[in-house]
């Protein structure tokens, strides 16, 4: 481990942050350059690319037919995956999913979910035999800090894009008709990641300002300015007036970034 | 559970399993309950029977993971294959992987791990019977083993969880809550230090609930805190009359 380049790099780091500066001279609040293309995979039913400042993600969107769940028989299906793909980071290893990866998903998917931005009981089919299922699959390409954002916000553009085949059923059988819709969407929920370094709270941190950050707080905020997801992370803590803080500064960011997306 | 009750909360403000709003499930905790760890402790949360199981300061395997100017927490949640109504597959599924990784992330504040370099703390928690809030009670649980340990610590570490259930901010919300309800949100504490460790959320609450939410959980953390320290004594005064 670096420890000694990194312990250098916080010193620096939480200076600047005394003074409200950061590395990259952006203020404590402010995001990196955000850049959005949508459909970029012809293959996928929608895609989307993300840079924000360098970290780049790459969402594929595919929609399939399969069963719902038993306990939810006529609503579709939605999962997320993430890959934390070799290329993007000297620290990443082929191999089946870490931990972190595993986080990733499950915090871009609970965004997603709990927010009900996916309309499920519109991708029914057939009650308890059969519904569209979609799968959001996160491709991370270049890894420079503060993917959970960059993810989520590339999921739900690429979700935006995601058009529907057309389809009847006849005589039981689905049969694939000419020509798309859109996939049903509820609402937007963007996700917002505040890391406390040293006391400070600042938004979207940067790959360095990652390995010296004691901890950070993923909230997804929906149009309304509800919550509908949080994880922690990182192995500090926060206090109670720095959640509440934490949670104000992701409503505002929230409302801010949803702007870049379109529908 | 097959059919949603109309209401979870009825007319008198109780729930479905008899409680107030703000009202923990009983509690029943217990330290070193397993000779061939080096701490130990049982949690009963409602339903919930937990064991956790914590190894070391000991020497790490394999050893490159090892950290030359710390010690490193590992996390292990499991779920018995008959916890819950349907067998779980005893694999690790990925529900477990991420509660694994923000339950030692919950734990790691408490800790000094300048202390003990090129170590590691092991801790294994076995869900035996789930009831909902596994992950809280789960590190309630690991917190009371690596104290029996003899980890120094900064302070205990106490979950709890609170949430929405049908238009109300209610306390340590159990399993038909927690699939039914509005929200719900785990919340991790260090009561003496005032520190949240872990904080989670699904569900959809406006901001002025959530903080609601967050204060009533942390309301219930500290008085499961008390508990814990209780049963860290408790085992202590036990080995003394046995050595009379």
């Amino acid at each position: 481990m670096s420890s000694s380049i990194t312990r250098v790099r916080l010193k620096q780091i939480e200076e600047l942050i005394a003074k409200g500066q950061r590395l990259d001279e952006r203020g404590l609040r402010d995001y990196r350059e955000i850049k959005i293309e949508q459909g970029l995979i012809e293959r996928a039913e929608g895609s989307a690319r993300v840079l924000l400042g360098k970290t780049e993600i790459l969402v594929g969107v595919k929609v399939e037919t399969g069963e719902p769940f038993p306990d939810t028989p006529n609503e579709g299906v939605q999962t997320v995956n993430a890959e934390l793909v070799p290329i993007a980071s000297p620290n990443f290893e082929p191999g089946p999913p870490d931990e972190n990866s595993i986080e990733l998903a499950r915090v871009v998917d609970r965004g997603i979910r709990e927010s009900k931005a996916i309309d499920t009981l519109k991708l029914c089919i057939e009650p308890g035999k059969k519904v569209f299922v979609v799968f959001v699959d996160v491709y991370v390409l270049n890894h420079d800090g503060n993917l959970i954002d960059a993810s989520a916000l590339a999921a739900m553009a690429a979700l935006l894009n995601t058009k529907m085949p057309n389809y009847e059923i006849k005589d039981g059988e689905l049969k694939i008709k000419q020509g798309y819709t859109p996939l049903p969407m509820k609402s937007h929920p963007i996700t917002v990641t505040v890391g406390k370094i040293n006391n400070s709270l600042i938004v979207d941190p940067g790959l360095e300002e990652e390995q010296v950050m004691d901890s950070r707080l993923s909230m997804a905020v929906n149009d309304d300015g509800n919550i509908c997801a949080i994880q922690k992370g990182g192995s500090g803590y926060f206090t109670p007036q720095q959640i509440l803080e934490a949670s104000k500064i992701a409503q505002e960011k929230a409302a801010e970034l949803r702007k870049k997306l379109e529908w | 559970m097959n059919e949603k009750p109309e209401k979870l909360i009825d007319k008198k403000g109780l729930r479905l399993d008899g409680r107030k709003a703000d009202e923990l499930r009983p509690l029943k905790l217990q330290v070193g309950v397993l000779p061939n760890a080096d701490g130990s402790a049982y949690i009963e949360h409602g339903k919930n029977k937990i064991l956790a199981a914590a190894f070391g300061p000991r020497e790490m395997h394999p050893k490159h993971l090892a950290q030359a100017d710390r010690m490193v927490l590992r996390c292990r949640y499991h779920m018995a294959p008959f916890s819950v109504q349907e067998r779980k597959s005893p694999a690790p599924s990925r529900r477990e992987v991420e509660l694994s990784k923000v339950i030692k992330e919950s734990l790691e504040p408490a800790l000094f791990h300048e202390l003990y370099p090129r170590t590691g703390v092991d801790v294994f928690v076995e869900v035996l019977q789930a009831d909902g809030g596994t992950r809280c009670a789960s590190i309630t649980a690991a917190a009371l083993a690596i104290a029996d340990a003899g980890v120094p610590m900064r302070d205990l570490v106490v979950a709890c969880a609170a949430g929405k259930v049908d238009d109300t901010i209610v306390l340590d919300l159990y399993d038909a809550e927690d699939k039914l309800g509005v929200a719900d949100v785990p919340v991790a504490y260090m009561p003496s230090l005032n520190a949240v460790t872990l904080l989670q959320m699904d569900g959809i609450l406006t901001p002025a609930e959530f903080e609601k939410a967050v204060n009533m959980a942390m309301d219930g953390c500290r008085k499961i805190y008390e508990l814990q320290k209780e049963a860290l004594k408790t085992k202590y005064m036990v080995v003394k009359e046995v050595e009379e």
